[in-house]
């Protein structure tokens, strides 16, 4: 850094003040923010990863003995390591939750939209630093009631009484539970608005509601952020058709989220209300544990109406990122522009538009009019339309490129492939008529993983693999990459093919085991419990294939090999800054950009890359 | 110790690995190549595993198919149910071969244009005619898809038809009950409210269930009155209880709540003779200072528990008064005949049954794999649909080859602990066996059972 660069630019003169706290914690800079959303993220994601594994193993050996059960889940929950019940439904509950929540919309918007927001763009910052350090600490205290959901035991929480140990008085109070929250992470009233309705409804349910609705306005300050600086920071010369399509996809989905997260809000405060303050919105005609309630007139499908408002466009907000992400990692490592630029903005600004009325698509069989139900299959059957195009877009962008497949390139090819295998079982289930037989059942958890939760994460991966020199200035071991690669989708595959039959075969999900259908039927148990077997394999040598990640992530931030300033030869204002953090992000003056992000090989140029923010030749055509 | 080892080994590993990095790193420095740069070595390495993949997946996919295809539950045993199949046939094929083409061209790509040397990428921006080819082809294929769905869907939740037999459907946790509409073809009426466990479980409406349901409210009422009473007296006594022990007054007390406890009591005189004893206690020892305690909290919560207990059983009250009043009697006959079943289902083949669902508790979803039916069970709205079994259990069987096999009724939304054990046996009979069945449960009906069934009123059961 110069010393006129630092006369030039005020917020650089702090740089070298900081103090610990401001610069680690309680720090207003996007690309801390960003790196400590990630931290977290990881954290929560390994923490949800485990989970899942437990339940595998009650899944694949029911009633079996297991050390590692008792281990992990003590004696209060695996007694002689048999897994209890409700543990089983609390995991479920808890898995889902946290993936959904804590790892793909705060780990994934949280990290890449404060990382590359205002460094794409040419921002010094986010519009509101102290606003954007809100939303992480309470993103930060929302993990932490969710975590500690998860160790409730009779009214105590890690051991400390918070509410009456005894989990079966009769009377209304909240802290009656005694364990997890274990209503499944759509937690449907009645049985998650009655705190005597099971074992978690108490103390856990009430916990993970305080979390969801702090972690709602984290969110929103977040993204209220995001919108704003995206409209308002952008450098001289970044049209909003010269925005990379990372950005383009951040943008929208902040706005999906400030319009969907709110009503997410109202459904958990009416819930809290119906447990706290024995109204009845969600609650009539019951008789719960033999005791007699006088709610009348609510309506357990209003809880479902507003949660999958939310619901829906939510798959899109951890979508969109990933798919954003992908679209960039895609380009620069196929050494081609992305094909179909403004289709791709077009079929993002669709599925955001039609993301907010295809929500009834997850109530078919909830008894709502089946006329409203045909609606909902119109309108969720043509998000395949710019969902098609965004793939095919993808496919011949590939097509006669000049691909580096660096572990990034990689996962985000992993990206596609999961988000067409997954996407057409959407089909099936987006209508209604086939809906019927398969609703609730293993097929349905098999097309989400692959399509949301497989596509997302892939995306996740390769914006940590693509933009990790960009977060700590390092690089990170490509053998580890891809030997992880090769094991997490060979793994994602063999976990959630198989998972489909198991659906096919009549499958309820969320039970604890299928000795119901040992009972009935013979054929389809064994041929459940096969397939469970292999789906357990490949789930447990998936998650070990984790342990070279983050064994590569935290090895490579402090001894990985320094990175060049622009290591993957790519054309976005992110690659100008200097490899060393400062504030403001450009030492000197920002960028003026000149052209699209996209002029990759392109004929005439010296390189097979051209910068933003290198003017247009004399008689260039801009693309 | 087994902890220990874990720790151990796990740690053992991250230092192994963090070797082996170190030393390809220091032999790749030594090599001069560029840490970042990806060699041409493990890209042709990684795009030729990239095929390998594909193959993987799709031989996977077609072991799967071929062995666990359909084979789990087996032909659909409902008129219903094998229209729902041949439609999911027809999108599996559509999707499969999408899956196949896309999947193909993905990996294919990747691996036949990785970077070779001298070949620089083609600059290929857009191109509107491809874009408009599939944007419209999807659409055509989805319009069809669209279609075809909604002309089953439209069938599937239609009304039921004069000849549709109705039949009800009881959830609660954990089990399920059917309720048949007997000889005059129409279930009776219900209100949760009229839930007896002894004699009505299903909460059946009649002049007589109404009844017995509005004077068991009114004793209950009158019990957690008392005992409410019971629990303020107690506390009041509290405040005295200390000193009574010492006076020779404690006979008194005693007696007093003695009285009170046996229900004979008015708490304003008991109170105010309380207040005396108290005074003459002071004026023994003079100087003595009692006060009557606010309640704690525990005590607090114990009244306020009761008196919300009042609160919801007089609401109750006053909607079951409201009921009786505007009840028919000529509506008791609907419910009388009506036979209810607790273990099994029977159903006929050929019929169309018209099924109502309703929910005790919370949200079930009562789920017939094999008829491919399904209907979330939703507590304060009745949902329905209906179905028509085609295949009776024995020629199910034979075809399943598995004498043992029985259709089943599940739940399939999470409602608790117990949620996966939660299920009832379906048996489905031919005509002849059916009316046998029928005829021997008519001494069986809902009349039958009320009279004989003793009245066990919930709302005195603390839980």
């Amino acid at each position: 850094m110069s010393t006129v660069a630092h006369e030039n630019n005020h917020h650089d003169a702090h740089h070298h003040e900081e103090s610990f706290v401001s610069k680690y914690i309680f720090t207003q800079d996007h690309k801390m923010i960003g790196k400590q959303f990630l931290m977290t993220a990881v954290f929560m994601g390994l923490v949800a990863m485990m989970l899942s594994i437990f339940f595998r193993i009650q899944l694949a050996w029911p009633g079996e003995e297991s050390t590692f059960l008792n281990v992990f889940l003590g004696d209060n929950w695996a007694p002689d390591g048999i897994m209890k019940e409700n543990m089983y439904l609390g995991l479920v509950t808890i898995h889902g939750t946290i993936m959904v929540f804590f790892l793909l919309t705060g780990g994934l918007s949280g990290t890449f939209s404060n990382l590359l927001i205002p460094l794409q763009l040419g921002a010094r910052d986010m519009a509101s630093g102290f606003l954007n350090m809100l939303s992480y600490w309470f993103f930060f205290l929302s993990t932490l009631l969710m975590f500690a959901s998860l160790f409730v035991y009779d009214g105590a929480v890690f051991g400390i009484q918070i509410g009456d140990a005894s989990s079966a008085l009769p009377d209304h109070t909240v802290w009656d539970g005694s364990g997890p929250a274990m209503s499944g992470w759509t937690i449907y009233p009645p049985l998650s608005g009655l705190p005597n309705a099971e074992q978690g409804s108490g103390l856990g349910m009430t916990l993970w509601l305080f979390s969801m609705g702090i972690f709602i306005a984290s969110s929103l300050l977040g993204s209220l952020n995001y919108i704003v600086t995206v409209i308002n920071l952008r450098t001289k010369g970044m049209k909003m058709t010269r925005m990379p399509l990372t950005i383009w996809a951040f943008f929208v989905t902040a706005i999906l989220g400030v319009l969907s997260f709110p009503v997410l809000l109202s459904a958990v405060l009416l819930l809290i209300m119906d447990r706290m303050a024995g109204t009845s919105f969600y609650l009539s005609d019951i008789i719960v544990q033999g005791e007699m309630l006088a709610n009348h007139g609510g309506s357990p499908l209003l809880y479902q109406h507003l949660f999958w408002f939310l619901g829906h466009p939510e798959v899109y907000i951890v979508l969109l990122p990933a798919l954003g992400l992908s679209s960039e990692i895609i380009a620069t490592n196929s050494r081609k522009p992305i094909f179909g630029y403004k289709a791709m903005i077009g079929s993002i600004l669709a599925i955001g538009f039609l993301s907010f009325i295809v929500w009834g698509h997850h109530m078919f069989v909830t008894g709502m009019n089946p006329f409203l139900g045909s609606v909902f299959v119109f309108t969720t059957l043509l998000i395949a339309i710019p969902s098609a195009v965004k793939v095919f877009n993808y496919l011949t962008t590939l097509w006669k490129g000049s691909l580096v497949l660096t572990p990034a390139m990689m996962f985000a090819i992993g990206l596609v492939s999961t988000f067409i295998t997954g996407g057409v079982t959407g089909i099936i289930l987006a209508d209604s008529a086939l809906d019927i037989a398969i609703h609730d059942t293993y097929f349905v958890v098999a097309h989400f993983h692959i399509v949301m939760g497989m596509s997302a994460v892939f995306g996740m991966f390769g914006g940590v693999y693509h933009w990790f020199p960009k977060m700590f200035g390092r690089m990170m071991n490509m053998r580890l990459g891809y030997v992880h690669f090769w094991i997490t989708i060979i793994g994602a595959y063999g976990v959630f093919f198989p998972m489909h039959f198991v659906g096919l075969a009549g499958a309820p999900r969320r039970y604890y085991d299928y000795t119901v259908y040992q009972e009935f039927d013979q054929g389809a148990y064994d041929m459940i419990m096969d397939l469970n077997g292999i789906v357990t394999f490949f789930a447990i040598f998936a998650a070990i294939g984790q342990i070279l990640f983050l064994f590569n992530f935290f090895y490579s931030i402090f001894r990985g090999p320094k990175s060049p300033q622009n290591p993957w030869r790519s054309n976005t204002l992110e690659w100008t800054t200097p490899v060393e953090h400062i504030h403001g992000n450009w030492p000197g003056e920002l960028p003026t950009v000149h052209r699209w992000p996209y002029d990759y090989s392109k004929p005439g140029a010296d390189e097979d890359f051209i910068p933003q923010t290198v003017p247009l030749k004399k008689g260039e055509e801009e693309h | 110790m087994e902890k220990l080892i874990i720790l151990i080994v796990l740690v053992t590993g991250v230092i192994a690995l963090a070797q082996l990095v170190r030393v390809y790193e220091l032999s790749s420095k030594l090599k001069k190549k560029g840490e970042h740069d990806v060699n041409d070595r493990d890209n042709h390495l990684n795009a030729k595993l990239m095929l390998g993949f594909m193959m993987f997946q799709f031989l996977g996919f077609i072991y799967l198919m071929l062995t666990y295809g359909w084979t789990g539950r087996g032909e659909a045993a409902s008129l219903q149910g094998v229209e729902t199949d041949w439609l999911l046939n027809l999108n599996f094929v559509i999707i499969i071969i999408v899956f196949f083409i896309t999947n193909f061209l993905l990996f294919f790509f990747s691996y036949r244009y990785v970077r070779k040397p001298g070949v620089k990428a083609t600059f290929f921006a857009h191109n509107n005619k491809l874009e408009a080819i599939w944007t419209v082809v999807p659409a055509i294929v989805l319009a069809v898809i669209i279609i075809l769905g909604l002309q089953s869907w439209n069938e599937l939740t239609s009304g039921p038809t004069k000849e549709s037999v109705r039949i009800e459907l009881f959830a609660k946790q954990f089990d399920w009950t059917a309720r048949y509409s007997g000889v005059n073809g129409k279930l009776g009426k219900y209100d949760y409210k009229l839930t007896n466990e002894g004699n009505n479980p299903l909460a059946l409406m009649t002049t007589e269930t109404i009844e017995s349901a509005r004077s068991e409210t009114e004793k209950a009422i009158d019990a957690i009155e008392k005992e409410l009473k019971l629990a303020q007296l107690d506390h009041l006594t509290s405040g005295y209880r200390g000193l009574v022990k010492a006076s020779a007054y404690k006979s008194h007390i005693e007696e007093a709540y003695n009285a009170a406890t046996e229900g004979d009591f008015n708490l304003v005189e008991v109170e105010e003779s309380y207040k005396d004893i108290y005074a003459d206690a002071k004026g023994m020892s003079g100087h003595v200072e009692v006060e009557i305690p606010d309640p704690n909290s525990e005590t607090q919560k114990i009244f306020d528990r009761l008196e919300e207990k009042l609160i919801v059983k007089g609401r109750i009250l006053r909607s079951i008064v409201q009921m009786q009043q505007n009840y028919n009697s000529k509506y008791d006959a609907y419910a009388l005949d009506d036979i209810i079943q607790t273990d099994t289902l029977y159903l006929c083949k050929g019929v169309e049954y018209e099924m109502s669902f309703r929910s005790k508790d919370v949200i079930h979803s009562a789920y017939f794999p094999h008829f491919r039916a399904q209907m979330n069970v939703v507590p304060g709205m009745p949902t329905r649909f209906k179905f028509t079994p085609s295949l009776t259990t024995e020629e199910m069987r034979k075809k399943k080859a598995d004498p043992k096999f029985n259709f089943i009724l599940m739940c399939n939304k999470i409602c608790g602990t117990a949620h996966y054990k939660m299920k009832m046996m379906v048996v489905v009979l031919d005509k002849n066996e059916f009316m046998q069945w029928e005829k021997s449960k008519q001494q069986n009906t809902f009349k039958d059972t009320y009279s004989a069934g003793e009245s066990e009123d919930l709302a005195n059961s603390e839980n």
